[in-house]
């Protein structure tokens, strides 16, 4: 077992040694550095579009998927070795996916053969970007409320009315989406998951300016969109069970944002660097002590989440919780964002110019009062919490 | 190694636990504290410990002990925690055993450790001379002289003092204030002339000594630690204590937390459990992740004790500083969802703050520790 382990180890270092290009082992400088693939993407460069044609082909974009989808075929450990090897030589991620992160899992339950051979190999290479249709304008925190309706047209559906905070909508391929089925139903039972390409005629897109002055999410209409019946995934008018099984993977998501990432200096080296010292330590004792409790809990974080793996692994899973990693990995991003503006003082405060790479601290701390809104807000995560794993009434 | 208990500590903490149900739930403390039980503790009950192993877990076969490890010990104090169960393990079971083994002095492990580990004798730790903790000040003074040492100077907030056979203490043998260079730990029998106790009864109903050393004569054979080279020594049994009184905190919490979300199902207000509000639920949502945080963390910090990584220092002031902070939280929402009655005496809920309170401060509060684990990362 650990031998075969040690092999495994083997190849993979020397296949990334011979494969991932030399300007692909450093950390991203910004977001434009993620390469997220799809029909339009720009290249940054030869060497971005190099690693993810060689990374796609051997499945590694999704390493725990099947390899009869394209995936990679790992197991935990083999996944855990892929992950150090990486790390090893600061490999950058080779493609940034909803597809792999959020759809992917869902269609591997809930999918047909048909529906999985066609959707999930072109994911895993990064030629087809999607999008996720939830939110509605009525439908936030209550996004059951949705009403988005595709009535039964025969052979298939038609869809209006309109989703909004779709991430990328602009750049997406295809899209996930939430749809009303059953109007009469109470509200979770009418709800079908449907796939369908963005180039569909009828649907139109607008980006939504935030106050990061960047627009990451649309607003998205539907005027008589066509949707063919094989796009339908699961039962129909069941689809509240998979928007909620894939909101756990989107949570999940949100909530690694918490934790630093690898060869990205820490709040404490950042402050060490920039500001004032005193004997080896940071001279204002009151941002130090801030920068502490952040630390502090961001170790704890980091060993929650290692601890929760390790209990799926041995299958005492710390199951439903994901909605509290959710909650707290938002709420340490942005603390953490606040604290990077209070480190980097008046230089914090520029919005445009190369010095300041276009503003990115202030639109990153900007941008990062959103992630405890977005898949559901804190305080959803926190009625979750309350009513799911503590069983508190009502 | 995995973040995960195996089944053998699974079947350890459910022995505990039920031995702990059955002999001594909070009743057992109510018990002890209205009868004034002098030690703060039942020794009968200590002996029962002693005969399950507890006494032994961390000390080697060759000196009668289990060498079972620190996770398991963890586990046992955790399980304490939860029933508010006092006994020596700290005192004695792993501060006083951490220092004679740290020690490495053969001769004295084989005098005390067999006996601790069955459950004859206890031992004291008393390392503090100031309110606040501040280990690394050292007064009292161990003057050389041709048959051994003379001590001299005073020692506050000893853990179960009153009892102990013997008293770990530090001195400096060496002057100056550097506490790497010249301080020593010393063996101190109880019935040594010139040793003073003066006992004080603590909120949590544990007791502590404050010790006042006047000419004590030691023989050379008493002198535990190399000589000036105390302080490394003490700073890892520290650790090992912080580690141990982490896990206690921990056991608390998920005790006092269990107890007030069952309150806050059953108590009804305008004709509803109060656990349908919203402002409550929310704030037991967070005391939950609160305390996940702290599972990690103590579970961690006890397998790099048993690794004998070198990270203790860091996992000790973050398990510390963690578990002091929720555990306060988790007590304190205790009393306060719980309402007036969780003002009564009459009622269990305000033990948990008490021992909280005492846990926190001993061997470094959160603040103390939050300072110490910014040092350790540099800044």
């Amino acid at each position: 077992m650990s031998a075969d382990l040690n092999s495994f180890r083997e190849e993979v270092r020397s296949w990334l040694d011979d494969n991932c290009p030399q300007e692909m082992r450093s950390p991203m400088v910004s977001e434009k550095d993620a390469c997220w693939g799809g029909r339009g993407f720009k290249f940054q460069s030869e060497a971005q579009r190099l690693w993810l044609e060689r990374m796609g082909a051997k499945g590694w974009t999704a390493p725990a998927w099947p390899k009869e989808y394209g995936g990679g075929g790992m197991d935990r450990d083999q996944l855990k070795i892929l992950k150090q090897e990486m790390a090893a030589i600061k490999a950058r991620p080779a493609l940034f996916s909803f597809g792999i992160s959020m759809l992917g899992p869902a269609l591997l339950k809930y999918g047909n053969e048909t529906q999985m051979q066609t959707y999930l190999p072109p994911i895993v290479r990064g030629e087809i970007r999607w999008c996720q249709g939830y939110s509605e304008p009525n439908a936030g925190s209550d996004l059951a409320n949705l009403q988005a309706p595709a009535v039964d047209r025969g052979d298939h559906y038609e869809l209006n009315g309109s989703k909004i905070w779709t991430s990328y909508g602009d750049s997406g391929d295809w899209m996930f989406c939430l749809v009303r089925t059953d109007p009469d139903a109470p509200k979770h039972a009418g709800i079908s998951f449907m796939l369908f390409d963005m180039q569909t005629p009828g649907i139109s897109v607008k980006p939504i300016r935030l106050i990061s002055g960047r627009s990451p999410f649309c607003e998205v209409f539907f005027a008589d969109v066509r949707i063919p019946k094989t796009q339908q995934v699961g039962k129909l008018n069941k689809g509240w069970s998979i928007a909620k099984y894939l909101l756990t993977h989107e949570r999940e998501m949100i909530s690694w944002k918490g934790l630093s990432q690898s060869g990205v200096k820490s709040l404490s080296e950042t402050a060490m660097d920039v500001m004032e010292t005193c004997n080896g330590s940071l001279k204002d004792p009151i941002l130090r002590a801030d920068i502490a409790r952040f630390e502090l809990d961001e170790m704890a974080f980091a060993l929650t989440i290692e601890r929760a793996r390790d209990e799926v692994k041995a299958g005492v899973g710390l199951g439903a919780a994901s909605s509290w990693f959710k909650y707290f990995g938002t709420e340490l991003n942005k603390q953490r964002q606040d604290l990077l503006m209070d480190i980097h003082g008046s230089d914090a405060l520029a919005w445009t110019g190369a010095a300041s790479n276009d503003g990115k601290l202030a639109r990153d701390w900007l941008r990062s009062k959103g992630n405890s809104i977005e898949g559901g807000t804190s305080e959803i995560q926190l009625n979750i919490v309350a009513k799911h794993i503590l069983g508190l009434p009502g | 190694m995995a973040l995960v208990l195996n089944e053998e500590h699974g079947m350890l903490r459910d022995a505990a636990r039920s031995f702990l149900d059955g002999r001594a739930p909070l009743s057992h403390l109510r018990q002890l504290r209205d009868d004034s039980i002098e030690a703060g503790f039942s020794t009968e009950l200590w002996k029962e410990m002693a005969d399950m192993g507890w006494a032994a877990i961390i000390i080697p076969e060759a000196f009668g002990g289990l060498d079972y490890g620190y996770t398991g010990l963890g586990l046992v104090l955790e399980e304490c925690g939860r029933t508010l169960t006092p006994s020596p393990l700290l005192s004695t079971a792993l501060l006083s055993t951490s220092a004679l083994l740290l020690s490495n002095n053969e001769d004295l492990c084989s005098q005390w450790l067999p006996e601790i580990a069955s459950g004859e004798k206890l031992l004291a730790l008393a390392c503090e001379e100031t309110r606040q903790h501040h280990p690394d000040k050292v007064e009292t003074i161990a003057d050389s002289d041709e048959s051994g040492y003379r001590l001299n100077g005073q020692k506050n907030a000893v853990m179960d003092g009153g009892v102990a056979d013997a008293f770990i203490v530090s001195a400096r043998t060496h002057s100056g204030e550097d506490p790497n260079v010249g301080v020593s730990l010393f063996v101190i029998p109880e019935d040594s002339e010139g040793l003073e106790l003066e006992i004080t009864e603590l909120l949590d109903n544990h007791r502590s000594a404050k010790l006042t050393l006047t000419n004590v004569n030691l023989k050379r054979e008493h002198l535990l630690s190399p000589l000036h080279e105390g302080w490394p020594v003490l700073r890892k049994v520290l650790d090992r204590g912080r580690i141990g009184m982490a896990a206690e905190m921990l056991g608390l919490s998920q005790e006092v937390f269990e107890r007030t979300t069952r309150y806050l199902q059953e108590r009804k207000q305008f004709g509803v459990p109060i656990g349908t509000f919203q402002a409550l639920q929310h704030r037991a949502a967070v005391l939950y992740g609160e305390i996940e945080l702290c599972k990690s963390v103590v579970l961690k910090a006890l397998q790099a004790l048993d690794e004998d990584s070198t990270k203790v220092p860091l996992l000790a002031s973050l398990a510390k500083a963690r578990c002091g902070q929720t555990a306060g939280l988790a007590a304190a929402e205790g009393i306060q969802m719980h309402g007036g009655i969780g003002m009564t005496d009459e009622f269990d809920i305000g033990f948990f703050i008490k021992r909280w309170r005492s846990l926190n401060q001993q061997l470094g509060d959160s603040r103390y520790h939050l300072n110490r684990f910014a040092e350790l990362r540099g800044y």
